[in-house]
Protein backbone atom coordinates (compact mmCIF):
# COMPACT_ATOMS: atom_id res chain seq x y z
CA UNK A 1 0.00 0.00 0.00
CA UNK A 2 3.09 2.11 0.73
CA UNK A 3 4.01 2.64 -2.96
CA UNK A 4 0.50 4.51 -3.46
CA UNK A 5 2.43 7.68 -2.45
CA UNK A 6 4.84 7.31 -5.50
CA UNK A 7 3.46 5.79 -8.32
CA UNK A 8 -0.19 5.36 -7.00
CA UNK A 9 -3.28 6.23 -9.41
CA UNK A 10 -2.54 10.44 -9.05
CA UNK A 11 0.24 10.82 -11.06
CA UNK A 12 0.48 12.36 -14.61
CA UNK A 13 1.75 9.10 -16.13
CA UNK A 14 -1.14 7.00 -14.46
CA UNK A 15 -3.69 10.06 -15.13
CA UNK A 16 -2.37 9.40 -19.03
CA UNK A 17 -2.87 5.56 -19.12
CA UNK A 18 -6.03 6.29 -17.72
CA UNK A 19 -7.01 8.25 -21.06
CA UNK A 20 -6.44 5.47 -23.46
CA UNK A 21 -9.56 3.93 -22.65
CA UNK A 22 -11.30 7.15 -23.23
CA UNK A 23 -9.10 7.76 -26.87
CA UNK A 24 -9.99 4.40 -28.14
CA UNK A 25 -13.66 4.44 -27.14
CA UNK A 26 -14.11 7.94 -28.81
CA UNK A 27 -12.66 6.75 -32.05
CA UNK A 28 -14.79 3.72 -32.01
CA UNK A 29 -17.69 6.14 -31.44
CA UNK A 30 -16.53 8.32 -34.27
CA UNK A 31 -15.71 5.10 -36.48
CA UNK A 32 -19.57 4.87 -36.23
CA UNK A 33 -21.02 7.75 -36.15
CA UNK A 34 -19.09 9.22 -38.92
CA UNK A 35 -20.79 7.47 -41.87
CA UNK A 36 -24.41 9.09 -40.34
CA UNK A 37 -22.94 12.76 -40.00
CA UNK A 38 -22.09 12.46 -43.87
CA UNK A 39 -25.35 11.15 -45.06
CA UNK A 40 -26.98 14.09 -42.75
CA UNK A 41 -25.05 16.83 -44.43
CA UNK A 42 -25.61 15.21 -47.69
CA UNK A 43 -29.30 15.46 -46.97
CA UNK A 44 -28.73 19.05 -46.74
CA UNK A 45 -27.37 19.75 -50.20
CA UNK A 46 -28.13 19.76 -53.85
CA UNK A 47 -27.60 16.96 -56.19
CA UNK A 48 -24.70 18.99 -57.98
CA UNK A 49 -22.67 19.24 -55.05
CA UNK A 50 -23.02 16.11 -54.01
CA UNK A 51 -21.95 14.66 -57.39
CA UNK A 52 -19.17 16.73 -57.98
CA UNK A 53 -17.63 15.12 -54.76
CA UNK A 54 -17.25 18.34 -53.35
CA UNK A 55 -19.39 17.91 -49.98
CA UNK A 56 -18.81 20.38 -47.38
CA UNK A 57 -18.88 18.71 -43.84
CA UNK A 58 -21.09 21.77 -42.70
CA UNK A 59 -24.61 21.67 -43.43
CA UNK A 60 -25.65 23.46 -46.26
CA UNK A 61 -29.48 25.02 -47.09
CA UNK A 62 -31.15 22.47 -48.89
CA UNK A 63 -32.82 20.34 -46.09
CA UNK A 64 -36.23 21.63 -46.57
CA UNK A 65 -36.30 20.95 -50.20
CA UNK A 66 -34.55 17.56 -50.27
CA UNK A 67 -36.93 16.24 -47.14
CA UNK A 68 -40.28 17.42 -48.84
CA UNK A 69 -39.30 16.63 -52.34
CA UNK A 70 -38.17 12.95 -50.94
CA UNK A 71 -41.23 12.54 -48.78
CA UNK A 72 -44.49 13.25 -51.05
CA UNK A 73 -43.10 13.65 -54.76
CA UNK A 74 -39.98 12.26 -55.21
CA UNK A 75 -38.68 12.85 -58.46
CA UNK A 76 -35.28 14.81 -58.73
CA UNK A 77 -33.53 16.09 -61.77
CA UNK A 78 -33.10 12.93 -63.25
CA UNK A 79 -35.80 10.47 -62.42
CA UNK A 80 -38.63 9.89 -60.39
CA UNK A 81 -38.94 7.19 -57.49
CA UNK A 82 -41.31 5.90 -54.76
CA UNK A 83 -42.38 8.64 -52.67
CA UNK A 84 -40.78 8.29 -49.10
CA UNK A 85 -44.39 8.28 -47.56
CA UNK A 86 -45.29 5.11 -49.41
CA UNK A 87 -42.15 3.38 -48.77
CA UNK A 88 -42.13 4.40 -45.21
CA UNK A 89 -46.12 3.05 -44.73
CA UNK A 90 -45.03 0.00 -46.68
CA UNK A 91 -41.85 -0.93 -44.37
CA UNK A 92 -44.26 0.11 -41.17
CA UNK A 93 -46.91 -2.48 -42.39
CA UNK A 94 -44.07 -5.30 -42.84
CA UNK A 95 -42.46 -4.39 -39.87
CA UNK A 96 -45.33 -4.46 -37.79
CA UNK A 97 -47.01 -7.30 -38.71
CA UNK A 98 -43.86 -9.60 -38.85
CA UNK A 99 -43.19 -9.03 -35.06
CA UNK A 100 -46.76 -9.06 -34.14
CA UNK A 101 -47.55 -12.23 -36.10
CA UNK A 102 -44.21 -13.63 -34.75
CA UNK A 103 -45.03 -12.47 -31.04
CA UNK A 104 -48.74 -13.98 -31.50
CA UNK A 105 -48.40 -17.41 -32.78
CA UNK A 106 -45.33 -18.38 -30.72
CA UNK A 107 -47.14 -17.14 -27.51
CA UNK A 108 -50.00 -19.52 -28.52
CA UNK A 109 -47.83 -22.91 -29.60
CA UNK A 110 -45.43 -22.16 -26.72
CA UNK A 111 -48.60 -22.49 -24.21
CA UNK A 112 -49.31 -25.23 -25.98
CA UNK A 113 -46.21 -27.25 -25.30
CA UNK A 114 -45.21 -25.80 -22.01
CA UNK A 115 -49.07 -26.19 -20.52
CA UNK A 116 -50.54 -29.40 -21.89
CA UNK A 117 -49.92 -32.85 -22.79
CA UNK A 118 -50.94 -34.32 -25.82
CA UNK A 119 -49.94 -36.63 -28.69
CA UNK A 120 -47.50 -35.43 -31.37
CA UNK A 121 -46.46 -32.87 -29.03
CA UNK A 122 -42.85 -33.48 -29.62
CA UNK A 123 -43.30 -33.65 -33.35
CA UNK A 124 -44.70 -30.06 -33.16
CA UNK A 125 -42.20 -29.00 -30.93
CA UNK A 126 -38.89 -29.88 -33.31
CA UNK A 127 -41.02 -29.18 -36.18
CA UNK A 128 -40.97 -25.66 -35.30
CA UNK A 129 -37.74 -25.94 -34.06
CA UNK A 130 -36.03 -26.86 -37.07
CA UNK A 131 -36.94 -23.49 -38.88
CA UNK A 132 -34.53 -22.00 -36.93
CA UNK A 133 -32.10 -23.49 -39.18
CA UNK A 134 -33.76 -23.02 -42.71
CA UNK A 135 -33.73 -18.32 -43.09
CA UNK A 136 -35.61 -17.58 -46.07
CA UNK A 137 -32.01 -17.19 -47.82
CA UNK A 138 -31.31 -20.79 -48.33
CA UNK A 139 -34.39 -21.34 -49.99
CA UNK A 140 -35.67 -18.70 -51.80
CA UNK A 141 -37.19 -20.04 -55.00
CA UNK A 142 -39.43 -22.73 -53.75
CA UNK A 143 -40.65 -20.51 -51.04
CA UNK A 144 -40.79 -17.83 -53.70
CA UNK A 145 -42.99 -20.38 -56.10
CA UNK A 146 -45.61 -21.11 -52.96
CA UNK A 147 -46.16 -17.59 -52.41
CA UNK A 148 -46.65 -16.81 -56.36
CA UNK A 149 -49.00 -19.88 -56.34
CA UNK A 150 -51.37 -18.02 -53.50
CA UNK A 151 -51.71 -15.09 -55.59
CA UNK A 152 -49.58 -13.38 -52.40
CA UNK A 153 -47.06 -11.50 -55.11
CA UNK A 154 -47.81 -7.57 -54.27
CA UNK A 155 -49.30 -8.09 -51.23
CA UNK A 156 -48.79 -7.68 -47.38
CA UNK A 157 -49.69 -10.59 -46.81
CA UNK A 158 -47.05 -12.32 -49.12
CA UNK A 159 -44.63 -10.19 -47.33
CA UNK A 160 -45.03 -10.96 -43.77
CA UNK A 161 -46.97 -14.35 -43.53
CA UNK A 162 -43.81 -16.20 -45.09
CA UNK A 163 -41.36 -14.76 -42.12
CA UNK A 164 -43.54 -14.84 -38.93
CA UNK A 165 -42.65 -18.73 -38.21
CA UNK A 166 -40.08 -18.51 -35.33
CA UNK A 167 -38.83 -20.70 -33.66
CA UNK A 168 -36.48 -18.19 -31.42
CA UNK A 169 -39.83 -16.61 -29.85
CA UNK A 170 -41.36 -19.83 -29.14
CA UNK A 171 -38.43 -20.93 -27.47
CA UNK A 172 -38.20 -18.21 -25.47
CA UNK A 173 -41.83 -17.88 -24.21
CA UNK A 174 -41.92 -21.75 -23.22
CA UNK A 175 -38.12 -21.10 -21.56
CA UNK A 176 -40.16 -18.54 -19.95
CA UNK A 177 -43.51 -20.45 -19.13
CA UNK A 178 -41.90 -23.23 -17.51
CA UNK A 179 -40.28 -20.90 -15.01
CA UNK A 180 -44.39 -20.04 -14.04
CA UNK A 181 -44.48 -21.87 -10.38
CA UNK A 182 -47.05 -24.78 -10.46
CA UNK A 183 -48.80 -23.11 -7.50
CA UNK A 184 -50.23 -20.62 -9.45
CA UNK A 185 -51.73 -22.81 -12.46
CA UNK A 186 -53.21 -24.96 -9.34
CA UNK A 187 -54.55 -21.53 -7.61
CA UNK A 188 -56.11 -20.55 -10.81
CA UNK A 189 -57.61 -24.29 -11.79
CA UNK A 190 -58.77 -24.54 -8.18
CA UNK A 191 -60.07 -20.80 -9.04
CA UNK A 192 -62.22 -22.73 -11.42
CA UNK A 193 -60.08 -20.79 -14.41
CA UNK A 194 -60.02 -22.78 -17.88
CA UNK A 195 -56.90 -22.65 -20.27
CA UNK A 196 -58.18 -19.39 -21.88
CA UNK A 197 -58.78 -17.59 -18.41
CA UNK A 198 -55.54 -18.41 -17.39
CA UNK A 199 -53.92 -17.34 -20.64
CA UNK A 200 -55.50 -14.25 -21.14
CA UNK A 201 -55.76 -12.89 -17.47
CA UNK A 202 -52.63 -14.22 -16.02
CA UNK A 203 -50.26 -15.53 -18.54
CA UNK A 204 -50.49 -12.80 -20.90
CA UNK A 205 -49.73 -9.77 -17.75
CA UNK A 206 -47.12 -11.65 -16.54
CA UNK A 207 -45.32 -11.80 -20.41
CA UNK A 208 -44.91 -8.34 -20.54
CA UNK A 209 -41.84 -7.71 -20.51
CA UNK A 210 -40.86 -10.74 -22.64
CA UNK A 211 -43.32 -9.14 -25.19
CA UNK A 212 -41.55 -5.73 -25.39
CA UNK A 213 -37.95 -6.96 -25.42
CA UNK A 214 -39.23 -9.54 -28.43
CA UNK A 215 -41.16 -6.76 -29.91
CA UNK A 216 -38.22 -4.12 -30.00
CA UNK A 217 -35.90 -6.84 -32.07
CA UNK A 218 -38.59 -8.49 -33.97
CA UNK A 219 -39.58 -5.12 -35.29
CA UNK A 220 -35.62 -4.35 -36.43
CA UNK A 221 -35.91 -7.66 -37.70
CA UNK A 222 -38.93 -7.02 -40.26
CA UNK A 223 -37.86 -3.12 -40.97
CA UNK A 224 -34.62 -5.03 -42.12
CA UNK A 225 -35.54 -7.45 -45.09
CA UNK A 226 -33.82 -7.01 -47.69
CA UNK A 227 -34.19 -10.51 -49.74
CA UNK A 228 -37.34 -11.48 -49.50
CA UNK A 229 -39.21 -7.82 -50.49
CA UNK A 230 -36.77 -7.78 -53.31
CA UNK A 231 -38.51 -11.04 -54.48
CA UNK A 232 -42.15 -10.97 -53.67
CA UNK A 233 -42.26 -6.98 -54.82
CA UNK A 234 -42.70 -5.79 -58.09
CA UNK A 235 -44.98 -2.79 -58.13
CA UNK A 236 -43.37 0.55 -57.30
CA UNK A 237 -45.95 0.94 -54.57
CA UNK A 238 -45.14 -2.06 -52.63
CA UNK A 239 -41.96 -1.10 -51.97
CA UNK A 240 -39.86 -0.96 -49.02
CA UNK A 241 -37.91 1.56 -48.00
CA UNK A 242 -34.30 -0.62 -47.77
CA UNK A 243 -35.40 -1.88 -50.96
CA UNK A 244 -35.83 1.68 -52.44
CA UNK A 245 -33.05 3.22 -51.13
CA UNK A 246 -30.88 0.65 -53.39
CA UNK A 247 -33.36 1.04 -56.53
CA UNK A 248 -32.75 4.63 -56.23
CA UNK A 249 -28.99 4.26 -56.08
CA UNK A 250 -29.33 1.99 -59.29
CA UNK A 251 -25.40 1.35 -60.55
CA UNK A 252 -23.70 4.51 -58.21
CA UNK A 253 -22.68 6.71 -60.81
CA UNK A 254 -22.09 9.63 -60.04
CA UNK A 255 -24.62 11.62 -61.67
CA UNK A 256 -27.60 10.22 -59.21
CA UNK A 257 -30.18 12.36 -57.47
CA UNK A 258 -28.04 11.83 -54.16
CA UNK A 259 -29.74 14.45 -52.24
CA UNK A 260 -32.85 12.64 -52.11
CA UNK A 261 -30.77 9.32 -51.86
CA UNK A 262 -29.11 10.64 -48.82
CA UNK A 263 -32.59 11.97 -47.18
CA UNK A 264 -34.44 9.13 -47.87
CA UNK A 265 -31.79 6.95 -46.41
CA UNK A 266 -32.01 9.05 -43.31
CA UNK A 267 -35.63 8.53 -42.74
CA UNK A 268 -34.86 5.22 -43.41
CA UNK A 269 -32.82 4.62 -40.14
CA UNK A 270 -34.83 6.52 -38.25
CA UNK A 271 -37.66 4.51 -37.01
CA UNK A 272 -35.48 1.41 -36.37
CA UNK A 273 -32.36 3.30 -34.69
CA UNK A 274 -35.11 5.36 -32.16
CA UNK A 275 -36.56 1.91 -31.22
CA UNK A 276 -33.37 0.89 -30.20
CA UNK A 277 -32.41 3.89 -28.62
CA UNK A 278 -35.87 4.80 -27.00
CA UNK A 279 -36.38 0.97 -25.30
CA UNK A 280 -32.57 0.36 -25.20
CA UNK A 281 -33.06 -1.52 -21.88
CA UNK A 282 -35.61 -3.88 -23.53
CA UNK A 283 -34.14 -4.51 -26.80
CA UNK A 284 -31.05 -5.86 -24.96
CA UNK A 285 -32.90 -8.23 -22.87
CA UNK A 286 -34.58 -9.07 -25.72
CA UNK A 287 -31.42 -9.97 -27.57
CA UNK A 288 -29.48 -11.95 -25.08
CA UNK A 289 -32.29 -13.94 -24.26
CA UNK A 290 -33.69 -15.00 -27.39
CA UNK A 291 -30.17 -16.38 -28.04
CA UNK A 292 -29.64 -18.43 -24.69
CA UNK B 1 -39.47 -30.57 -20.23
CA UNK B 2 -42.44 -30.27 -19.26
CA UNK B 3 -44.33 -28.87 -16.36
CA UNK B 4 -46.27 -31.30 -13.93
CA UNK B 5 -49.38 -28.93 -13.20
CA UNK B 6 -51.27 -28.97 -16.74
CA UNK B 7 -54.38 -28.35 -18.26
CA UNK B 8 -56.30 -31.93 -20.15
CA UNK B 9 -57.89 -30.27 -22.85
CA UNK B 10 -58.06 -32.74 -26.13
CA UNK B 11 -59.05 -30.09 -29.16
CA UNK B 12 -57.52 -26.73 -27.46
CA UNK B 13 -53.30 -27.53 -27.85
CA UNK B 14 -54.17 -28.45 -31.31
CA UNK B 15 -55.92 -24.78 -31.98
CA UNK B 16 -53.29 -22.93 -30.02
CA UNK B 17 -50.74 -24.53 -32.53
CA UNK B 18 -52.70 -24.20 -35.70
CA UNK B 19 -51.42 -21.44 -36.92
CA UNK B 20 -47.85 -22.00 -36.02
CA UNK B 21 -47.76 -25.07 -37.75
CA UNK B 22 -49.32 -24.02 -41.06
CA UNK B 23 -47.10 -21.30 -41.47
CA UNK B 24 -44.20 -24.07 -40.98
CA UNK B 25 -45.83 -26.70 -43.04
CA UNK B 26 -47.12 -24.53 -46.00
CA UNK B 27 -44.07 -21.57 -46.36
CA UNK B 28 -40.73 -23.87 -44.56
CA UNK B 29 -41.06 -27.42 -44.60
CA UNK B 30 -43.01 -27.63 -48.03
CA UNK B 31 -40.61 -25.11 -50.13
CA UNK B 32 -37.52 -26.78 -48.65
CA UNK B 33 -38.65 -30.83 -49.31
CA UNK B 34 -39.17 -28.94 -52.87
CA UNK B 35 -36.08 -27.47 -53.13
CA UNK B 36 -34.56 -31.62 -52.20
CA UNK B 37 -36.91 -32.72 -54.84
CA UNK B 38 -35.50 -30.36 -57.51
CA UNK B 39 -32.02 -30.98 -56.56
CA UNK B 40 -32.30 -34.91 -57.87
CA UNK B 41 -33.97 -33.97 -60.81
CA UNK B 42 -33.66 -31.93 -64.29
CA UNK B 43 -36.74 -30.40 -66.12
CA UNK B 44 -37.01 -30.25 -69.74
CA UNK B 45 -37.55 -27.14 -71.21
CA UNK B 46 -40.77 -26.57 -71.06
CA UNK B 47 -41.11 -27.17 -67.07
CA UNK B 48 -43.56 -30.23 -68.12
CA UNK B 49 -41.53 -33.85 -67.25
CA UNK B 50 -39.04 -34.01 -64.62
CA UNK B 51 -35.81 -37.08 -64.83
CA UNK B 52 -34.65 -38.24 -61.53
CA UNK B 53 -30.87 -37.10 -62.49
CA UNK B 54 -29.63 -38.60 -58.71
CA UNK B 55 -26.77 -36.46 -57.79
CA UNK B 56 -26.08 -34.89 -61.23
CA UNK B 57 -26.92 -31.01 -60.40
CA UNK B 58 -24.71 -31.53 -57.44
CA UNK B 59 -21.49 -32.68 -59.68
CA UNK B 60 -22.18 -30.48 -62.09
CA UNK B 61 -22.22 -27.46 -59.56
CA UNK B 62 -19.28 -28.58 -57.46
CA UNK B 63 -17.41 -29.10 -60.91
CA UNK B 64 -18.03 -26.12 -61.96
CA UNK B 65 -14.73 -23.57 -61.23
CA UNK B 66 -16.97 -20.64 -60.80
CA UNK B 67 -18.95 -22.68 -58.02
CA UNK B 68 -16.10 -23.41 -56.30
CA UNK B 69 -14.35 -19.54 -56.68
CA UNK B 70 -17.90 -18.68 -55.06
CA UNK B 71 -17.32 -21.35 -52.38
CA UNK B 72 -13.78 -19.80 -51.40
CA UNK B 73 -14.79 -16.20 -51.52
CA UNK B 74 -18.03 -16.78 -49.29
CA UNK B 75 -15.18 -18.54 -47.00
CA UNK B 76 -12.87 -15.90 -46.96
CA UNK B 77 -15.48 -13.27 -46.53
CA UNK B 78 -17.56 -15.03 -43.57
CA UNK B 79 -14.41 -15.58 -41.88
CA UNK B 80 -13.15 -12.18 -42.45
CA UNK B 81 -16.37 -10.39 -41.04
CA UNK B 82 -16.85 -13.07 -38.59
CA UNK B 83 -13.39 -12.22 -37.12
CA UNK B 84 -12.67 -8.67 -37.56
CA UNK B 85 -16.19 -7.96 -36.49
CA UNK B 86 -15.55 -9.51 -33.14
CA UNK B 87 -11.85 -8.70 -32.34
CA UNK B 88 -13.25 -4.34 -32.56
CA UNK B 89 -16.00 -5.60 -30.65
CA UNK B 90 -14.20 -7.38 -28.03
CA UNK B 91 -11.50 -4.19 -27.91
CA UNK B 92 -14.84 -1.73 -27.29
CA UNK B 93 -16.54 -3.97 -24.50
CA UNK B 94 -13.63 -4.66 -22.38
CA UNK B 95 -12.73 -0.75 -22.55
CA UNK B 96 -16.56 -0.13 -22.10
CA UNK B 97 -16.66 -2.43 -19.03
CA UNK B 98 -14.06 -1.24 -16.83
CA UNK B 99 -15.29 1.36 -14.50
CA UNK B 100 -14.68 4.80 -16.58
CA UNK B 101 -16.82 7.75 -16.70
CA UNK B 102 -19.46 7.75 -18.98
CA UNK B 103 -19.32 4.16 -19.70
CA UNK B 104 -23.11 4.18 -20.26
CA UNK B 105 -23.18 6.97 -22.86
CA UNK B 106 -20.07 4.78 -24.77
CA UNK B 107 -23.07 1.70 -24.69
CA UNK B 108 -25.69 3.36 -26.33
CA UNK B 109 -23.49 5.15 -28.74
CA UNK B 110 -21.88 2.27 -29.46
CA UNK B 111 -25.24 -0.35 -29.85
CA UNK B 112 -27.47 1.88 -31.79
CA UNK B 113 -25.71 0.28 -35.59
CA UNK B 114 -27.43 -2.49 -34.75
CA UNK B 115 -30.76 -0.86 -35.78
CA UNK B 116 -29.09 -0.33 -39.41
CA UNK B 117 -30.33 -3.03 -42.61
CA UNK B 118 -26.70 -4.66 -43.63
CA UNK B 119 -28.11 -3.13 -47.03
CA UNK B 120 -28.39 0.40 -45.44
CA UNK B 121 -24.53 0.06 -43.72
CA UNK B 122 -23.57 -0.66 -47.35
CA UNK B 123 -25.38 2.34 -48.68
CA UNK B 124 -23.28 4.88 -45.76
CA UNK B 125 -19.67 3.22 -46.85
CA UNK B 126 -20.79 4.25 -50.86
CA UNK B 127 -21.12 7.43 -49.96
CA UNK B 128 -17.48 7.72 -48.25
CA UNK B 129 -16.08 5.15 -50.58
CA UNK B 130 -17.85 5.80 -53.66
CA UNK B 131 -14.57 7.16 -55.45
CA UNK B 132 -16.82 9.71 -57.12
CA UNK B 133 -19.06 11.02 -54.67
CA UNK B 134 -17.05 9.83 -51.43
CA UNK B 135 -14.59 11.94 -49.49
CA UNK B 136 -12.67 8.92 -48.52
CA UNK B 137 -12.61 7.66 -52.27
CA UNK B 138 -11.64 10.32 -53.61
CA UNK B 139 -8.99 11.81 -50.73
CA UNK B 140 -7.00 7.54 -51.75
CA UNK B 141 -7.57 8.67 -55.88
CA UNK B 142 -5.80 12.23 -54.64
CA UNK B 143 -3.38 10.24 -52.43
CA UNK B 144 -2.28 8.37 -55.74
CA UNK B 145 -4.31 4.82 -54.67
CA UNK B 146 -5.88 3.77 -57.22
CA UNK B 147 -9.13 3.26 -55.91
CA UNK B 148 -12.30 2.06 -57.49
CA UNK B 149 -14.22 -0.90 -55.64
CA UNK B 150 -16.87 -0.49 -58.99
CA UNK B 151 -13.62 -2.08 -61.23
CA UNK B 152 -11.42 -4.03 -58.76
CA UNK B 153 -12.14 -7.23 -57.14
CA UNK B 154 -9.99 -7.14 -54.22
CA UNK B 155 -10.87 -3.64 -53.06
CA UNK B 156 -14.71 -4.52 -53.88
CA UNK B 157 -13.50 -7.79 -51.84
CA UNK B 158 -12.46 -5.51 -49.03
CA UNK B 159 -15.74 -2.98 -49.11
CA UNK B 160 -18.26 -5.77 -48.63
CA UNK B 161 -16.31 -6.76 -45.72
CA UNK B 162 -15.68 -3.97 -43.97
CA UNK B 163 -19.21 -2.69 -44.36
CA UNK B 164 -20.89 -6.06 -43.47
CA UNK B 165 -18.42 -5.49 -40.14
CA UNK B 166 -18.92 -2.75 -39.53
CA UNK B 167 -22.65 -3.53 -38.90
CA UNK B 168 -22.27 -6.53 -37.22
CA UNK B 169 -19.76 -5.04 -34.47
CA UNK B 170 -22.78 -3.68 -32.07
CA UNK B 171 -23.91 -7.35 -31.86
CA UNK B 172 -20.77 -8.39 -30.88
CA UNK B 173 -20.22 -5.80 -28.53
CA UNK B 174 -23.66 -6.11 -26.87
CA UNK B 175 -22.78 -10.15 -26.17
CA UNK B 176 -19.42 -9.71 -24.94
CA UNK B 177 -20.50 -6.95 -22.68
CA UNK B 178 -23.02 -9.29 -21.15
CA UNK B 179 -19.95 -11.83 -21.34
CA UNK B 180 -17.62 -9.93 -19.39
CA UNK B 181 -20.35 -8.86 -17.18
CA UNK B 182 -21.03 -11.89 -16.46
CA UNK B 183 -17.37 -13.03 -14.67
CA UNK B 184 -17.21 -12.69 -11.07
CA UNK B 185 -15.38 -9.21 -10.15
CA UNK B 186 -13.59 -12.34 -6.99
CA UNK B 187 -11.58 -13.65 -9.74
CA UNK B 188 -10.29 -10.36 -11.51
CA UNK B 189 -9.72 -8.65 -8.10
CA UNK B 190 -7.60 -11.96 -6.94
CA UNK B 191 -5.85 -10.94 -9.90
CA UNK B 192 -5.32 -7.93 -9.41
CA UNK B 193 -3.69 -8.49 -6.10
CA UNK B 194 -1.01 -11.03 -7.81
CA UNK B 195 -0.09 -8.32 -9.20
CA UNK B 196 -0.66 -8.85 -13.21
CA UNK B 197 -1.11 -5.85 -15.30
CA UNK B 198 -4.72 -4.74 -16.86
CA UNK B 199 -3.47 -6.49 -20.25
CA UNK B 200 -1.97 -9.39 -18.38
CA UNK B 201 -4.92 -10.23 -16.79
CA UNK B 202 -7.18 -9.94 -19.73
CA UNK B 203 -5.58 -12.51 -22.03
CA UNK B 204 -4.79 -15.03 -19.12
CA UNK B 205 -8.10 -14.79 -17.12
CA UNK B 206 -11.05 -12.85 -19.00
CA UNK B 207 -10.60 -14.10 -22.42
CA UNK B 208 -10.82 -17.72 -21.73
CA UNK B 209 -13.69 -17.07 -19.32
CA UNK B 210 -15.11 -15.38 -22.39
CA UNK B 211 -14.54 -18.26 -24.70
CA UNK B 212 -18.09 -19.45 -24.77
CA UNK B 213 -19.44 -16.15 -26.06
CA UNK B 214 -16.70 -16.31 -28.55
CA UNK B 215 -17.74 -19.21 -29.90
CA UNK B 216 -21.46 -18.70 -29.95
CA UNK B 217 -20.43 -14.97 -31.91
CA UNK B 218 -18.18 -16.88 -34.22
CA UNK B 219 -20.96 -18.66 -35.41
CA UNK B 220 -23.83 -16.29 -35.37
CA UNK B 221 -21.47 -14.26 -37.44
CA UNK B 222 -20.71 -16.97 -40.01
CA UNK B 223 -24.22 -17.21 -40.09
CA UNK B 224 -24.88 -13.62 -40.64
CA UNK B 225 -22.22 -13.47 -43.15
CA UNK B 226 -23.73 -16.50 -44.66
CA UNK B 227 -27.24 -14.93 -45.59
CA UNK B 228 -28.00 -11.26 -44.28
CA UNK B 229 -25.02 -9.89 -46.24
CA UNK B 230 -27.08 -10.47 -49.35
CA UNK B 231 -28.34 -6.88 -48.70
CA UNK B 232 -24.48 -5.60 -48.23
CA UNK B 233 -23.72 -6.87 -51.40
CA UNK B 234 -26.84 -6.52 -53.41
CA UNK B 235 -26.35 -2.66 -52.62
CA UNK B 236 -22.84 -2.44 -53.60
CA UNK B 237 -21.35 -4.87 -55.36
CA UNK B 238 -24.14 -6.92 -57.00
CA UNK B 239 -21.64 -9.49 -56.59
CA UNK B 240 -19.07 -8.47 -59.35
CA UNK B 241 -17.05 -6.49 -60.52
CA UNK B 242 -17.10 -9.68 -62.42
CA UNK B 243 -17.51 -12.59 -59.69
CA UNK B 244 -15.04 -10.72 -57.64
CA UNK B 245 -18.21 -10.67 -54.06
CA UNK B 246 -20.60 -13.36 -55.28
CA UNK B 247 -21.08 -15.35 -52.07
CA UNK B 248 -23.34 -18.78 -52.00
CA UNK B 249 -26.75 -17.18 -50.91
CA UNK B 250 -25.62 -14.29 -53.98
CA UNK B 251 -25.20 -17.06 -56.46
CA UNK B 252 -28.30 -19.12 -55.56
CA UNK B 253 -30.70 -16.03 -56.12
CA UNK B 254 -28.65 -15.42 -59.37
CA UNK B 255 -29.33 -18.37 -60.89
CA UNK B 256 -32.70 -19.24 -59.63
CA UNK B 257 -34.18 -15.52 -59.62
CA UNK B 258 -32.42 -13.99 -62.38
CA UNK B 259 -31.53 -17.25 -65.20
CA UNK B 260 -34.10 -18.73 -63.67
CA UNK B 261 -31.75 -22.56 -63.61
CA UNK B 262 -34.37 -24.26 -60.76
CA UNK B 263 -32.02 -27.65 -61.09
CA UNK B 264 -28.81 -25.63 -60.49
CA UNK B 265 -30.55 -23.01 -57.67
CA UNK B 266 -32.29 -25.98 -55.72
CA UNK B 267 -28.71 -28.31 -55.66
CA UNK B 268 -27.44 -24.84 -54.19
CA UNK B 269 -30.20 -24.66 -51.62
CA UNK B 270 -29.71 -27.80 -50.51
CA UNK B 271 -26.30 -27.48 -49.92
CA UNK B 272 -26.45 -24.07 -48.36
CA UNK B 273 -29.61 -25.80 -45.64
CA UNK B 274 -26.53 -28.51 -44.85
CA UNK B 275 -23.91 -26.04 -43.96
CA UNK B 276 -26.76 -23.66 -41.74
CA UNK B 277 -28.11 -27.06 -40.40
CA UNK B 278 -24.10 -28.16 -39.61
CA UNK B 279 -23.37 -24.55 -38.37
CA UNK B 280 -27.15 -24.41 -35.92
CA UNK B 281 -26.44 -28.03 -34.79
CA UNK B 282 -22.79 -27.09 -33.27
CA UNK B 283 -24.48 -23.88 -32.22
CA UNK B 284 -27.32 -25.56 -30.06
CA UNK B 285 -24.39 -28.51 -28.97
CA UNK B 286 -22.62 -25.63 -27.18
CA UNK B 287 -25.78 -23.54 -25.89
CA UNK B 288 -26.44 -26.76 -23.78
CA UNK B 289 -23.11 -27.31 -22.47
CA UNK B 290 -23.21 -23.50 -21.34
CA UNK B 291 -26.80 -24.23 -19.28
CA UNK B 292 -25.23 -27.20 -17.91
CA UNK B 293 -22.50 -25.09 -16.44
CA UNK B 294 -24.84 -22.25 -14.94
Amino acid sequence: MSNEHTAGPHSVGRRLIDLVPHIVLIVGVLIFAFPIYVTLIGSTWDAATIGRGSLPMTPGGEAWTNYSQAWSESHGERASYTPVRLMLMNSLIMALSIAVGKIAISILSAYAVAFFRFPLRMVFFWMIFITLMLPVEVRIIPTYKVVADLGMIDSYAGLAIPLIASATATLLFRQFFLTIPDELVEAAKIDGAGPLRFFFDILLPLSKTNIAALFVILFIYGWNQYLWPLLVTNSADMETIVIGITKMIGTGEAANDWNLIMATTVMAMLPPVAVVVFMQRWFIKGLVDSEK
Amino acid sequence: MQRRVIFDNKLLPYLLLAPQVAVTLIFFIWPASQAVWQSVHIQDAFGLRSEFVWFENFTAILSDPNYVGTLRITAVFSLSVAVLSMAVALLLAALADAKIKGAAVYKTLLIWPYALAPAVAAVLWMFIFNPEIGSLGRLLNAMGYNWDYRLNGDQALTMVILAASWKQVSYNFIFFLAGLQAIPRSVLEAANIDGAGPVRRFWTITFPLLSPTTFFLLVVDMVYAFCETFGTIHALTHGGPGKATETLIFRVYQDGVVNNDLGASSAQSVLLMVILIVLTTIQFRFVERKVHYS
